[in-house]
């Protein structure tokens, strides 16, 4: 595994972050809106202090935390990854944040635990796309356990070195960099280990569409567009397109976490 | 005042025909070059916007999807003089053409945004995306359905095919606007009320037609 990271920080080197505007500027985040701008407009009325994370099910430590308590002294260090949408557009981030796995190993995962679930806040008050039947709020994401373990895992809590921004998922939201960006689950407030397959938003809007792997793959193709290839972010209006990588350029690292699994059945 | 706001209450026919002509007078006098003008400015002010102006994070995607919206949106409004004519005496028929004109022009630069800067000669998927996916289909169809509309938009066409003839191929138009529509709604990740009402207003404006078109 250690050499698996090693390459991951070699090629890590080679990448050359978006810029702030760029990262803050054009999200998804339904709560705020549909349109790409509205998370930026509309998100800043959020309040993240404070912040309580709800941590139940299978651990040893469950309840209610305070961001500050549940983080408590795990340190931040920057992790400068590759983000590909389902949408088929992507972007390089320098994220802020520490491994998931020094959590759950904080909260205490117990051995019956197989999967992590993860709900992003719902507040009618200041995200008004909640107020509408667009998706099945809260929205909900989960991974498997190994998947949540697994280095290249993180929560993150900074982007460029300042905290995170609210439409890129303040106070701490999920970053698993080898799925499309849907899995990373922004604005988190509960987190349960459970047994099961977890409940995952849009896996369960739309299962021909989206499935609960979703691991960036070219082979497989989205029903409605290819995923062969994707647009950079910024890249101008003639150069944009590369070909898109299996697990996002990760699969050194993390290719492993599916020997076996038929992965156009598991998409 | 009160007279003249009672005669309109009372004979809301006439007052319709009145205000109608009024409007069908001014609209006589307008020439269409200036329509053909105004109808570009959003284009031009969007492709302005794109390559100089910086204001989007990624202008392809505010190309391509804007560029298609514009062409809906003109083709729905040239879908709304016939119906203006018929029930509110407004007569713009000339400006049917330049308003059909103007979707065509700018369905024609959302397809080449698609085809060159979206997908960038990437010839294989563009194949496979026209044949595989169903919206892509659904929006290249009506495409392809508005190319003879807009060859025949000249006068001499009307007169060479036959004004019969003629009209009978632009009904397609009604095909082309429903399959627009329906693009615009298909490519969405979650139903929008935005989608939703362009697809409603589509409806209506060729069911008005259906209507009339029994009666015939």
């Amino acid at each position: 595994l250690a050499g698996g990271i090693g390459f991951g920080a070699r090629a890590q080197n080679t990448l050359e972050p978006h810029s702030w505007e760029q990262i803050t500027g054009y999200n998804n985040f339904y709560e705020f809106g549909i349109g790409k701008d509205d998370p930026a407009k509309n998100a800043g009325a959020m309040k993240t202090e404070p912040w309580t994370v709800k941590v139940d099910g299978l651990v040893d430590n469950p309840g209610e935390f305070s961001l500050a308590d549940l983080i408590g002294d795990i340190p931040t260090e920057e992790r400068i990854y590759r983000f590909r949408c389902v949408e088929a557009w992507s972007m390089v981030i320098p994220w802020n944040g520490f491994e998931l796995n020094k959590l759950l190993a904080k909260v205490g995962v117990k051995p019956e635990a197989k999967f992590v679930a993860f709900e992003t806040a719902v507040l009618p008050d200041v995200m008004d796309g909640v107020n509408y039947p667009i998706l099945d709020w809260p929205y909900r994401e989960g991974l498997r356990l190994d998947e949540a373990m697994h280095p290249l895992t993180i929560m993150a809590t900074g982007l460029y070195g300042k905290p995170i921004p609210n439409q890129n998922g303040a106070p701490m939201r999920l970053v698993v960099p080898w799925k499309y960006g849907f899995k990373s689950i922004k604005s988190i407030v509960r987190m349960s280990l459970v047994e099961d397959q977890p409940h995952a938003t849009w896996q369960q809007t739309n299962p021909k569409e989206y499935g609960f792997y979703s691991n960036v793959n070219p082979d497989v193709d989205h029903p409605r567009w290819s995923q062969a290839s994707e647009r950079v972010i910024g890249a101008g209006l003639f150069g944009g397109r590369i070909d898109t990588l299996p697990f996002n350029g990760y699969a050194d690292q993390v290719a492993s976490l599916y020997d076996g699994m038929d992965l156009r059945e598991n998409f | 005042m009160m007279e003249w706001i009672f005669a309109k209450i009372s004979d809301p026919m006439t007052a319709i025909a009145t205000f109608g002509a009024r409007v069908s007078n001014v609209a006589r006098k307008v020439p269409t070059w200036p329509v053909y003008l105004a109808g570009m400015v959003p284009g031009a002010w969007l492709i302005w916007q794109t390559v100089f102006g910086g204001r989007y994070i990624d202008p392809v995607r505010a190309l391509e999807t804007q560029l298609g919206l514009y062409s809906l949106q003109f083709l729905l409004a040239s879908l709304t003089i016939t119906p203006l004519l018929r029930f509110a005496r407004i007569n713009m028929l000339k400006f049917r053409k330049v308003l059909g004109l103007l979707a065509f022009g700018y369905l024609t630069l959302h397809f080449l945004t698609w085809l060159f800067l979206d997908l960038q000669f990437r010839w294989g998927q563009i194949g496979a995306d026209l044949v595989k996916r169903p919206y892509i289909t659904v929006g290249f169809v009506a495409l392809l359905i508005l190319v003879p509309l807009a060859a025949t938009s000249w006068q001499g066409a009307i007169r060479r095919m036959g004004a019969q003839t003629w009209a009978r191929l632009h009904r397609l138009v009604y095909i082309a606007v429903l399959l627009g529509a329906v693009h615009f709604i298909m490519q969405e990740k979650v139903w929008t009320l935005q989608s939703i009402i362009y697809l409603i207003i589509a409806i209506l404006l060729v069911g008005i037609r259906l209507a009339w078109i029994r009666r015939w």
